[in-house]
This record gives structure tokens, C-alpha cells and sequence, in this order.
């Protein structure tokens, strides 16, 4: 078993906000991330799939195929968007990177062909702020 | 012999903005901008690099002591920038499109006053790690 990451990346807004609390209780919790004219980040994907290699390819999955159904499944719904406002996956959802990295697993998994798993979406919100999730079964 | 030193303070801050010209429609700032100027925002993680050059002090060796240039970045750029929307919630860009050159010219201005006159400074600013301005050239 042999495991694959491709890294893609995106720019995007949000804020963290509990629309069950008051205005107050919000800044107690998330302070100034919930900011409710938003804030931002470069945030940092990592998809990590495994497999066997092809024997004729030498490929667990050939990556170009990777990037584009991370791109077109994902970023292309988050990049230049605002988390809160914009991407219907995120819908009622609080947008933490927790949260975030969830989602982006369900969006790939159905897309992810049969021959390899899905292993593991890791999210970095800041450079020194990540996260990893390895699926619903884990 | 030039006795001159760099020294760099590296700071951050995230920040959220678009890029919109108030003075041409939506298509046009859409046409210019591309996906930086959606009506909601994006953001960035800002990475910031301070660079001032000088002739160490003999007493105490040092260009300018490094913890007081990063308590004058964080008070003057992070502590004002920070978690902030750059459009709305900043004075310095209700009227100035917060593209990375204009944010880093903004950056020198405000911090040139708390360096002394001798000494050159000088602003890397990066708006994603393939993306960085400096100021001045």
C-alpha cells in the first residue's frame, strides 16, 4: 500500500460565528474571529489517497486526475469565496477548519474512483494552524 | 568600509478583502479583478517582513534591538489590521484599493515614523507565498 498526497490551495474569507448565542458570547469564544466583517486566510489542502500501484503505470492514481476532481470538486466552490456566505456545503455549518475539512472529504469521496481510498484531508487554516481527518469509519 | 547591517522582522496577520474600483461597474472591476473582486470577500494569511539597515550601535551592538521592532509592528500594523475586513473595518482603505502594493506602501508610511531618521527601512510584504511587493524599490 503506497499512500498519494496532492496539495492544492485557496484563498477564502469567514468568520466564526455561533448564530444560536449573543454577540457577546460569540467574542468571548472565537474572539476576534468572529470579526463580522470576516477575516481570511491562505488555506493549504492536502489530499492523501492510498493504493497499490498499477503494475503497468507504476501509479497508485495517476495525480493530474487527483488535482482536477480536488479543483473541481472543491476549490472551485471555495476559492475567492466566503466560507460563511457563499458555499452551499458549508450552509448552517460553523466554519471552523474542523468543520471545513469534513465537508471537503464527503465532497471528494463519492468522486474518488473504486481502485484507490481516501485516506486523509489535511487543512491547513494558517501556516501553523492545521488540521487532519481521516474519514467517518476513523 | 561600509559598516552598515540588515536586520529583518518577520509579523502576520490575516486579513479579508476584495478588489474593487468604486468607479467602474461590477463587469468592468469583474473583467480587471477576475475573482478578487466578489462582492463577499476573500482573505489571506499576510506575511510581513520589516527590513531596516543601519550602523550598529557600538554600546549595544545592535542595528535596533529586534523585540522593540516586532512590539512596533504588532502595535502599529498587526494590532490595526488583524482579523480585520481590509475594506470595511480599516481607515486606510475605505478609499484605497487594498491591492498588495498599495497595503504595503500603507505599511511603510505607518511604521517609517518609529524608525530613526538614519536608518532605511524597507517592507516585503507577501499576500500568499507565491505572491509578495516590496517597499520602497
Amino acid at each position: 500500500m503506497v499512500y498519494l498526497t496532492r496539495v492544492e490551495h485557496f484563498n477564502a474569507a469567514h468568520r466564526l460565528y455561533n448564530p444560536a448565542w449573543d454577540e457577546a458570547r460569540n467574542e468571548e469564544v472565537f474572539g476576534k474571529c468572529a470579526n463580522q466583517n470576516w477575516h481570511g486566510h491562505n488555506y493549504e489542502l492536502l489530499v492523501t489517497i492510498k493504493g497499490n500501484p498499477d503494475p503497468e503505470t507504476g501509479f497508485v492514481f495517476d495525480v493530474k486526475r487527483l488535482s482536477n476532481i480536488i479543483k473541481d470538486r472543491v476549490v472551485e466552490q471555495i476559492d475567492h469565496r466566503n466560507l460563511n456566505e457563499d458555499v452551499p456545503f458549508m450552509k448552517g455549518k460553523m466554519c471552523s477548519t474542523e468543520n471545513l475539512a469534513i465537508e471537503i472529504w464527503k465532497e471528494l469521496a463519492p468522486h474518488i474512483p473504486g481502485t484507490v481510498q481516501l485516506h486523509c484531508i489535511r487543512l491547513y487554516e494558517t501556516p501553523r494552524i492545521f488540521v487532519e481527518y481521516f474519514g467517518p469509519e476513523a | 568600509m561600509d559598516k552598515r547591517v540588515a536586520v529583518f522582522r518577520k509579523e502576520h496577520f490575516n486579513a479579508a478583502h476584495r478588489l474593487f474600483n468604486p468607479d467602474w461597474d461590477q463587469a468592468t472591476n469583474e473583467k480587471v479583478f477576475g475573482k478578487c473582486s466578489w462582492p463577499n470577500y476573500h482573505g489571506h494569511n499576510y506575511e510581513l517582513e520589516v527590513k531596516v539597515v543601519g550602523v550598529p550601535d557600538p554600546r549595544t551592538g545592535y542595528v535596533i534591538d529586534l523585540k522593540e521592532l516586532g512590539d512596533i509592528v504588532r502595535r502599529e500594523i498587526h494590532e490595526r489590521f488583524d482579523h480585520k475586513n481590509l475594506n470595511l473595518d480599516t481607515v486606510e482603505f475605505r478609499n484605497l484599493n487594498p491591492t498588495a502594493e498599495n497595503i504595503v506602501v500603507v505599511i511603510w508610511q505607518l511604521l517609517r515614523p518609529f524608525i530613526k531618521p538614519e536608518m532605511d527601512l524597507q517592507v516585503r510584504l507577501y499576500e500568499t507565498p507565491r505572491n509578495f511587493v516590496e517597499y520602497p524599490v
